[in-house]
């Protein structure tokens, strides 16, 4: 089953109908109020890129410190801080938000749709974030410093021990939920209702699919999260004691319900990407997706499969044996539907007639790194192994192959890929693939030397470390600084392509697929008043 | 087994070797000096091989794919999308590999739970930020702190071969003998990690793991804390010294009479500048991490002992907060970790340092008499 050949008709004329009536309001009234799925996508990807930077920052932070032994740069505490806030700033103000973004932008095209379906909702999804990120940031301000447990905030280090601005960071992480939930509502209220007549659930293209899926994992894990951090609330503030043993708690407890979201957390931040990967391949492989079909059953699997294999990320904690065996188990089985997706795009590749625009190198690069990652993954899920990967640098480079490369790697393929349906004009393809190459050589040359360095002794978050390390330190810092450098880059390159450039038809790359490439570029305010008829 | 031994005899006096020169180009895991440690190895170099030619055959498949069909080349794309028997193929086979992997992975870990019957039982509690060890049989335990001068931290001074690994006293253990641990911690979580002995486990407040090993070979083998516990979390190394069994003896033997003498200092007479030199060692080591050296703190976290209002204030005050602590902040209870007489020490120590000038001397009778009044 494939998704070619899901076209349209009435397209064409219905843009030029809207021309006469509302376009934009003017100034920032437009950005404040608007409810066009375009408006707000638009917003949301430009917010991602800002925290993109900031959280960057952050990680040259990092690297400096880290480039060589003794400390240099930041004492101790503050390397805490940064650590903590470069995760969540990455997690859910870079990447989570980017995907939104993407919806809000290709959903309602890609499915025929006028706009998301809940519009106001969708304002106000996003303009909860920017006071989520607002709260969070002024906590590094704030007596006794921004929140130093690291992202994932174990009790009672988090809580007992934790510095007073705890309390601002559990309000941050409630109101960052909301706006996911009612994000993910608002997108499977949007693929449910607003396909075009003739789109069928396995003629929808992948990137609705994995959104889909995403959406649900979303409106599962988030209220997760929203209890965990309210425990931690009321034991900071309250004199209860969930996480507090000497009060009858259990730290461990923390960690059980803090990965039962944060497992489907990870595939939340990297199922969108699969999808649209599997739009660009096609594209530039000029060639069917190969296994649509299993390509939608393995990202059902794997999003199933998130939910049971939690206690990976606690194999050194204690838990009973029969335990610590079935979610190894389960674990390893997650590397069945991830690889037949690999399979699937090298199969896609396969026999093709490629070109290598700058989506696809972004793409190629992502399979090829992503699989590292996801080798690095299976080695973690042998739970004997695990204990001596754990808690080391091998954990940090395999959670950057899975994200650099994966998320964000996929998040500028689509963005190249349809940055001419955004704006209307192509973007330089030369300072493109310069973006591509400097950020692919400086990523590898960041995270690769942390395998070496995690396999031989060297555990993570840490502010200063033995002689032995400080050869593979350095090259990682090199190689962040450079893979940093470069994304000032990408900024220039959109908003040169913003401002003008060459003139980008309704459909640039000969060999997508889509509706989105049935309407012209750059896309009007309103598109699909009249919905397209899909065959 | 033999290999292995020597790769890490290789790894052991790679680490020998002076400061700069030291910096090496490990790119993967040592075998260890245990059986577990091992048995991981075997573990870690098969699935990695496993990995390593699936990569092969699948980057293989693409890279010729990218080389051979270009459009720029002419190549006209073919226009498959499924085969029912190749999607089948590649489901099952992955499959089989994971089948085949997790046999050994699973009697590894059996093998790894098995605390049963162990020769010497030691309790090893994390503290922010130093390990304690406590010989349940025998009735002493100590402390285990950072060995580094802060100097070289900072990098005043050269840094030595054990940069941050090395430790005031390690953890003793005869060679030969099954040695079980049971993990706690009095604060946060950390965890207790020697990649040669293939153990980390998380110590965690108010429950106990057990881990067990043993060493046939004498040396010297180091790890970290491997779970984030605060400001100083990258500075509370492990370090575990497997000796002879009539070495351990002597040590044994020579820990119970120092134990012994410690309780009977308890009962001598202290004068002022006893106590004060006492008393800053153990400052040093105990309290600096948070109050400073110089007792200036690091507010607001930390508040300054230098004119504190405590610290120069009732003299039973001031006791009871550094025996009991303060539940809900990082000032622990130091009643159980530290003797009467270091106790008296460091109070005395911080009445009469930085210009506290109380005059105040604080007896290890007086420690003993606070705790039994209890
Ligand atoms: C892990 C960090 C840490 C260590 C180590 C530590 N303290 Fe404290 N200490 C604190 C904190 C935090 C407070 C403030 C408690 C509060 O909120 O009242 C404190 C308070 C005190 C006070 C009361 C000061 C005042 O004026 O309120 C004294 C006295 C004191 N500590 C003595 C010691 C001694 C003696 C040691 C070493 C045996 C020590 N501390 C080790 C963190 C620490
Ligand atoms: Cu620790």
């Amino acid at each position: 089953m494939a998704v070619t050949g899901v076209f349209m008709s009435s397209v064409a004329d219905t843009h030029t109908q809207d021309h006469g009536h509302h376009g934009p309001a003017k100034g920032f009234s437009r950005w404040l109020l608007t409810t066009n799925h375009k408006d707000i996508g638009t917003m949301y990807l430009v917010f991602s890129f800002t925290m993109f930077l900031l959280g960057g920052t952050m990680a040259m932070v990092i690297r400096a410190e880290l480039f060589q032994p003794g400390l240099q740069i930041v004492q101790p505490e503050f390397f805490n801080q940064m650590t903590t806030m470069h995760g969540l700033i990455m997690i859910f103000g870079a990447v989570m938000p980017a995907f939104v973004g993407l919806a809000n932008w290709m959903l309602p095209l890609m499915i025929g749709a006028p706009d998301m379906a809940l519009p106001r909702m969708n304002n106000w999804s996003f303009w909860l974030l920017p006071c989520a990120f607002l709260i969070l940031l002024s906590t590094l301000f704030m007596q006794g410093g921004a929140p130093n447990f690291g992202w994932t905030a174990y009790a009672p280090l988090s809580t007992t021990y934790g510095p007073p601005s705890t309390t601002f960071f559990i309000f941050a992480i409630h109101i960052m939920g909301i706006s996911s939930i009612m994000g993910a509502i608002n997108v499977i209220a949007t693929i449910l209702n607003l396909r075009a007549p003739g789109m069928t659930l396995m003629k929808m293209p992948l990137f609705v699919w994995t959104w889909l899926i995403t959406a649900f994992l979303l409106i599962a894990v988030m209220p997760v999260l929203a209890g965990v951090v309210t425990m931690m609330l009321m034991d900071i503030n309250f004199g209860t004691s969930f996480f507090d043993a000497s009060g009858g708690g259990d730290p461990v407890l923390f960690q059980h319900v803090f990965w039962f979201f944060g497992h489907p957390e990870v595939y939340i931040m990297i199922l969108p990407a699969f999808g649209a990967i599997s739009h660009i391949i096609p594209a530039f492989s000029r060639k069917p997706l190969f296994g649509y079909a299993s390509m939608v059953y393995a990202v059902g699997a794997i999003a199933l499969l998130s939910f049971v294999v939690w206690a990976h990320h606690m194999f050194t904690v204690g838990i009973p044996i029969v335990g610590q065996l079935f979610f190894m188990y389960a674990t390893m089985l997650i590397a069945v539907p991830t690889g037949v997706k690999v399979f699937n795009w090298v199969a896609t590749m396969f026999r093709g007639s490629l070109t290598f625009e700058a989506p696809m190198l972004f793409a190629v690069a992502f399979v090829i790194l992503f699989t590292i990652g996801g080798f690095s993954g299976l080695m973690l899920a042998i739970a004997p192994a695990d204990f001596q990967y754990h808690d080391t640098y091998f954990v940090v480079a395999h959670f950057h192959y899975v994200l650099v490369p994966g998320a964000i790697f996929g998040i500028f393929a689509s963005a190249y890929f349809w940055l001419p349906k955004w704006t209307g004009h192509m973007y330089d393809e030369t300072l493109a693939k310069t973006h591509f190459w400097l950020s692919f050589i400086g990523m590898n040359l960041a995270f690769f030397p942390m395998h070496f360095l995690g396999l031989a002794g060297m555990p993570r978050r840490i502010p200063d470390y033995a002689l032995q390390f400080a050869d593979f330190n350095m090259i990682s810092s090199i190689g962040a600084f450079m893979f940093g450098a470069t994304q000032l880059l990408f900024l220039f390159i959109v908003v040169k392509c913003v401002r003008g450039g060459e003139k980008a038809p309704a459909k640039p790359w000969d060999g997508a697929e889509g509706l989105e490439w049935t309407v012209p570029s750059p896309a009007p305010y309103h598109t699909f008043s009249t919905p397209p008829e899909v065959k | 087994m033999r290999v292995h031994a020597k790769r890490a005899g290789a790894l052991a006096s790679g680490l020998m070797l002076p400061a700069m020169s030291m910096a090496d180009w490990t790119v993967n895991m040592s075998p260890g000096v245990t059986s577990t440690s091992n048995e991981i190895f075997s573990l870690h170099m098969t699935i990695l091989w496993i990995c390593v030619v699936i990569g092969l055959v699948v980057f293989g498949v693409m890279f010729w794919s990218i080389i051979a069909h270009r459009k720029s080349r002419g190549h006209k794309p073919a226009n498959f999308h499924e085969n029912t028997l190749v999607e089948i193929l590649w489901t099952i086979i992955p499959l089989v590999i994971l089948v085949v992997m997790a046999i050994p992975a699973t009697a590894t870990l059996v093998d790894m739970y098995d605390t049963s019957e162990a020769d010497i039982d030691i309790k090893v509690t994390g503290y922010q930020w130093r390990w304690k060890y406590d010989y349940l049989d025998e009735e002493f335990g100590y402390f285990s702190n950072l060995a580094t001068p802060l100097d070289q931290v900072q990098n005043r001074q050269d840094k030595g071969e054990n940069y941050l690994l090395e430790v005031d006293n390690p953890l003793i253990v005869p060679v030969g003998k099954r040695v079980r641990l049971l993990l706690t911690a009095n604060d946060v979580i950390h965890s207790w990690w020697v990649p040669a002995l293939g153990i980390k486990k998380d110590a965690i407040p108010g429950f106990i793991n057990e881990a067990w090993f043993q060493v046939d070979e004498p040396g010297v083998y180091r790890g970290q804390c491997t779970e984030l516990c605060g400001k100083n979390h990258g500075f509370m190394p492990v370090v575990v010294e497997a000796v002879p069994g009539e070495e351990y003896n002597t040590w044994l033997a020579e820990q119970k009479a120092a134990a012994r003498k410690e309780r009977e200092l308890t009962r001598q007479d202290w004068t002022m500048d006893q106590l004060m030199a006492r008393g800053k060692k153990t400052y040093q080591t105990a309290c600096a991490a948070c109050h400073q050296p110089d007792g200036s703190g690091a507010p607001p976290a930390f508040p300054a002992l230098k004119g504190s209002a405590i610290a120069t204030g009732e003299k039973m005050a001031h006791i009871d907060i550094v025996l009991n602590g303060k539940s809900g902040t990082a000032m622990q209870a130091f009643g159980g970790q530290l003797s009467e007489v270091d106790l008296a020490a460091v109070i005395t120590y911080e009445r009469n340092a930085w210009g506290n000038n109380t005059g105040d001397i604080v007896t290890p009778k007086e420690i003993l008499d606070y705790k039994n009044q209890k």
